[in-house]
């Protein structure tokens, strides 16, 4: 298959830029967002975008999150691309009307600054507000860096408008860490993007005043779980069209980013570092690093969170001596959220699994840890340690009461 | 296996309108609108402001209650201009 060179100006874009030109570049019709730090440069620049006339959208100003939601499933629910943004606690207030929109099988596309919650206040990074929703019927997907922001929300659209999948849509980018750190970012021309995203079609149905009906209402016991089901069996399907829009995405412009996961330097290694959103850059140079120190190291980054890659965790992690996950999260008692996904699908696999939490409330993840980290779990191999366990990591204990 | 045929579910819960939906809602009632056609000045208050849509509009602009499923919440008696709705407990 012949793939297109990639076409287009590279601009130095701070993630939320990159966002907010994904949303511009998939032609969304309705914005209806909310400010919060740090998402508020994204949808201050597709104000930005709509006041110029680039783009022809309406831009719905509402009082709180969860009206900015209510305002794009109303959207949505009329035929609209929607696009909102919001980040943390406005997620948390958003967090009903999720629901709603995964339910209603609307393909509103959002972008999450993956920010901590709180007390104590904080404004950086962890990823405990995007993963609450996890269980809502979103896809959730994270970035890497800001072209896979910009690159992402128009994949997202793609995807959340398959006949076949029919859900809504989260692009994660890490707070600051992404959100406002600029790199030269791709923004691909729009005919090339028009031809990869046509305008949307008229699924899952179209609200008309000519001719009227509802949705979502009271259902009984005898098929709410099919419903249910049905969300279940679009979220299945979803996995093969990810992995098939990430293919044609890289037919038009050159770039993929590996479907529901990216496998870095997997093939034969021992141990693998599972990460997600931006520190498994810094795990792939701390790889990079251990293999010159004779460690076979790989890097397993989870793109998607939901649909959750449960054959690929089999297939690429269940052959390793160890896993180390690194999670940006807790569940208390419990341990890091990927690390839970993550044992869970390795049942009756051998591989020794570790979890780490850590980098809570935006403290550095390092090229470093990740090398510590290694090290420590080749450590527990040489021991024969097996099952799985987890622990916080990098934490200062000297100050602890 | 019998060949029994099933209606299919669309993706989502789809309602069309349709009178009654959940039953007599009139059954619900405590307290029912009783319109004194006398003090009525024929203004719509009510027709305009029942949530429900159980207030029935004749030709001359008279209005009657379809009890079969107002469920009494008085909202057409608070919006009456010349008090001519009275709520009545039920008996």
């Amino acid at each position: 298959m012949a793939v297109a060179k990639a076409k287009g100006k590279v601009e130095v874009l701070t993630g939320n830029y990159a966002a907010a030109w994904g949303a511009k570049l998939a032609r969304v019709e309705v914005v209806a967002a909310y400010p919060i730090t740090p998402q508020t440069t994204i949808i201050e620049k597709l104000a930005e975008f709509v006041e110029k006339g680039e783009l022809k959208a309406k831009y719905i100003r509402v009082e709180s999150e969860h009206s900015a939601m209510a305002a794009c499933i109303g959207a949505s629910a009329v035929g609209a691309r929607a696009f909102t943004a919001t980040s943390s606690h406005g997620l948390l207030l958003m967090h009903e009307m999720c629901w709603w929109a995964a339910g209603a099988r609307l393909p509103i596309v959002m972008t999450i600054v993956a920010r901590a919650i709180a007390p104590p206040w904080t404004i950086w990074n962890e990823h405990s507000d995007i993963l609450d929703e996890r269980d809502t019927g979103w896809l959730i997907m994270l970035a890497e860096d800001n072209q896979e922001v910009l690159d992402g929300v128009i994949q997202a659209f793609k995807i959340a408008e398959d006949e076949r999948v029919l859900l809504p849509v989260m692009v994660n980018e890490d707070a600051f860490i992404l959100s406002h750190t600029a790199m030269p970012v791709e923004i691909p021309d729009q005919e090339v993007v028009d031809e990869f995203l046509p305008p949307r079609s008229d699924k899952p149905y179209i609200l008309d005043p000519d001719n009227p009906f509802t949705h979502g209402n009271l259902t009984y016991p005898d098929y709410y779980m099919e419903f249910r089901y049905l969300m279940e069996r679009s979220m299945e399907a979803a996995k093969q069209v990810i992995a098939e829009v990430d293919e044609e995405y890289y037919r038009l412009t050159g770039r993929r980013y590996g479907g529901l996961v990216e496998k870095y330097r997997c093939e034969d290694a021992d141990v693998a570092i599972v990460a997600a959103g931006s520190s498994a850059g810094d795990a792939k140079e701390a790889a990079d690093r251990l293999r010159e120190e004779g460690y076979k190291v790989g890097v397993f980054r989870i793109r998607f969170v939901r649909p959750w890659p449960h054959e690929e965790v089999r297939e690429v992690l269940g052959r390793m001596k160890a896993v180390a996950v690194v999670d940006r999260s807790i569940s208390f008692t419990k341990g890091g959220i990927l690390f839970t996904d993550v044992t869970s699908s390795l049942y009756g696999s051998t591989p020794l699994v570790h979890g780490f939490v850590t980098g809570l409330g935006g403290r550095d993840i390092t090229v470093n840890h990740f090398v510590d980290i290694v090290k420590k779990v080749y450590s527990e191999i040489e021991a024969g340690e097996k099952g799985a366990k987890w622990e916080f990591y990098n934490v200062k204990w000297e100050v602890l009461p | 296996m019998s060949a029994v045929s099933v209606e299919k579910i669309p993706l989502t819960v789809i309602s069309l309108p349709s009178k009654g939906s959940m039953g007599k809602t009139g059954t619900w009632r405590t307290f029912k609108p009783v319109i004194h056609q006398e003090k009525c000045v024929k203004c719509l208050n009510c027709w305009l402001y029942c949530p429900e849509g159980t207030i029935i509009r004749h030709e001359d602009d008279s209005v009657s209650v379809d009890y079969e499923y107002c469920k009494g919440c008085g909202i057409c008696a608070n919006e009456c201009p010349t008090k001519a709705i009275e709520m009545v407990e039920e008996g």
